[in-house]
């Protein structure tokens, strides 16, 4: 565009000490001034970039997300760990022999971590999916050909969902084989039946999502053990005499309807996508406070003897 | 041998878990007790040697005078939680490259699936439905092991074993345990999964699923069987049962409880209520088995028949 001539489309140089009076000797020490400065600027930025690089820690930006220095002494390593969110659930210090693999199997630990990738994968899955009749089944078509990853993103929630439950159980087991549940952690015992349960609903919603035949009739063949509820089944004991028909039944309030439809399948869908998921979220935080508040991990502890059994107190 | 037959139930993908459930089971099932003879042998060892008893750091872990008794979780413990994150991711990609989820035909309500199976983790119910009807099967059966295993850790009053594998001081509740969680549980959904064919039929690993095959089981009812027909005599002969069940399996698990000289000195320590509760619930899981066997070797279908439900 011709119409800016001349210096009127730039902006002034900023620092001009010297203001010209309008000749062109003067112009040239103004632009001399102001490469020098330039320089001199580029020059810090340079220095300052270095410092930053060689010593990220000494920044300001890094000392404001990580709070506190982190170098190789007893009371960084603790804080560290203190004041971090994510990890504050452990303490500074653990037990020397609470660390050792063959005492809780990492099975909790594990269980958790499988949680959170399905999570994960589920969130993403999500965007993929809509919980109607009419394209649930097609909207895993085109996971599985269509989007990009989208095969390993499902076969990862799949067998990731399955390996959470076999973790679960096994963790149950390692629970009781190291007697755990006793005193002081028998809340915490409760709380983890809880989330077994969770885990297992959480699976058996997500059954049904895909909408095919392996779905439909697994969701099927549980929910009609449902009917058989007694007194609020209609094909369970004393069901009839409580009133109860196909329509007004428990069964009819976990599908809603008297057939596993397009309701059914909203239903599952939010049970496991929305409800669930926070349930049991809260809970396995719950769960964690009390491994801290009830002394950390039961063991490895050191064995008693028969003969050293106390006296129980009396009530 | 139909190989390919059995090649297709273990390969679906679906029941993959269980084939990796066959292994990971016994394995861990080992991995603890092995660990529960060792601590075992070493309490023998300070039992019978009072000094080493009081000298002792009474683990099996190694151990050194001077080691510290407490680390830095970082980075002693968070290490190890980042490596296991690894790892599981790693066994977890690798299986969802190599398998893909399974996804059938279009949802199809008048198209009954032979046999249509619950999830895996459910099999051990479904299981259950050939012996019980399903509001004992499906509704009373899963509510009562959730309840039972909340109430486990208020009516173990054995204080021994808490915090470490022992097999010795605690051989009733591990037993106990054991046989609910690997004998009824796990076992229940390997046959639910590896055996139950088409009608829910028995099929032993290897022999052909014949989806025509009929079985003709006459199984009887109790009362039946002692000719006694009438509703009144019906409701009163299995009640009579039903009682006498409950009574001869509490003397049973009472003997149990008070065999060992230990265990009558836990025996001593329990409350009324906690001894109550301890005997309803594993009467009840032992019902199980004896309806099984009352099946098998009796070919008895119910022993209580009433209007109203069926046991
Ligand atoms: C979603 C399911 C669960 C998660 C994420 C979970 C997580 C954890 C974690 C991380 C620990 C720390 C020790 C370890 O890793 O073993 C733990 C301990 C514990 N869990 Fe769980 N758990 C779950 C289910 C259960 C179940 C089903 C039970 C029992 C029925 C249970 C009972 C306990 C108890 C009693 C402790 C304390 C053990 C000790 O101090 O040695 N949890 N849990």
């Amino acid at each position: 565009m011709p119409e800016t001539n001349g210096n009127d489309g730039k902006p002034a140089p900023p620092a001009a000490p010297a203001a010209g009076n309008g000749n062109g000797a003067g112009n040239g020490g103004k632009v001399a001034a102001v490469v020098a400065g330039a320089k001199a600027v580029k020059t810090r930025a340079v220095e300052e970039m270095k410092g930053a690089i060689k010593a990220p820690e000494k920044t300001d930006l890094w000392k404001s997300v990580l709070r506190v220095k982190h170098d190789e002494t007893p009371r960084s390593r603790a804080l560290g760990v203190l004041s971090n969110v994510f990890l504050h659930l452990h303490p500074a210090k653990v037990n020397r022999d609470a660390v050792a693999y063959n005492y809780t199997w990492g099975m909790g630990g594990m269980t958790f971590y499988v949680y959170i990738t399905l999570v994960f994968t589920g969130t993403l899955l999500m965007f993929y999916y809509h919980p109607s009749k009419v394209v649930a089944f097609r909207d895993i078509l085109y996971l599985d050909s269509d989007v990009p990853f989208g095969k390993l993103l499902r076969n990862m929630h799949r067998w990731g969902a399955h390996l959470m439950v076999i973790m679960v159980e096994l963790h149950m087991f390692r629970v009781f084989l190291t007697g755990s549940y006793k005193k002081p952690r028998e809340f915490n015992w409760v709380v983890g039946v809880l989330l077994l349960v969770l885990t297992l609903l959480l699976s058996f919603t997500g059954y049904l999502l895909p909408d095919d035949q392996l779905g439909f009739w697994a969701v099927t063949v549980g929910t009609n053990m449902a009917r058989a509820t007694p007194l609020l089944g209609h094909g369970g004991p004393f069901g009839p005499q409580m009133g109860m028909t196909p329509f007004n039944d428990v069964r009819f309030g976990l599908l809603g309807g008297s057939i596993v439809d397009s309701n059914a399948l909203l239903r599952a869908y939010i049970w496991h996508c929305v409800a669930i998921p926070i349930i049991a979220s809260a809970f396995m935080v719950v769960h964690f406070w009390r491994v801290r508040k009830d002394g950390g991990i039961s063991g490895p502890a050191p064995v008693v003897l028969e003969s050293e059994i106390k006296e129980p107190r009396k009530i | 041998m139909d190989l390919h037959q059995l090649w297709t139930i273990v390969s679906t993908p679906d029941n993959v878990p269980i084939v990796l459930l066959l292994f990971v089971v016994p394995f861990y099932a080992w991995y603890g007790l092995r660990q529960a003879f060792a601590n075992d042998r070493l309490i023998a060892q300070l039992e019978g040697n009072p000094e080493m008893a009081k000298t002792h750091h009474r683990k099996i872990q190694p151990f050194k005078a001077g080691w510290t008794r407490e680390v830095h979780v970082w980075p002693y413990l968070l290490r190890i939680e980042f490596l296991a994150a690894i790892i599981v991711t790693v066994i977890l990609m690798v299986w969802s490259i190599t398998l893909n989820a399974p996804l059938e035909e279009p949802s199809n309500p008048t198209l009954t699936m032979n046999p249509s199976k619950a999830p895996w983790y459910f099999l051990g119910l479904q299981e259950m439905l050939v012996y019980f009807d399903p509001w004992i099967a499906g509704v009373v059966m899963p509510s009562l092991i959730i309840v039972g295993l909340m109430v486990i850790p208020y009516i173990d009053a054995n204080p021994l074993g808490n915090g470490y594998y022992t097999y010795k001081q605690r051989k009733f509740s591990i037993l106990t345990f054991i046989f609910g969680f690997i004998v009824l549980w796990v076992s229940m959904i390997v046959i639910g999964t590896l055996i139950r064919g088409p009608g829910w039929m028995w099929f032993w690993p290897g022999t052909t699923w014949d989806h025509n095959r009929l079985i003709f089981e006459v199984n009887r009812d109790l009362p039946d069987l002692f000719g006694i027909a009438g509703r009144a005599g019906k409701i009163i002969f299995g009640a009579v049962v039903v009682g006498a069940y409950f009574l001869a399996a509490a003397v049973l698990i009472h003997k149990l409880i008070t065999k060992t000289a230990f265990n009558r000195k836990i025996y001593a320590r329990m409350s009324v209520l906690q001894y109550v509760t301890m005997q309803v619930f594993l009467i009840i899981m032992l019902s199980l088995p004896v309806k099984i066997l009352a099946r098998q070797l009796f070919r008895i279908k119910y022993v209580w028949v009433t209007p109203w439900f069926n046991i």
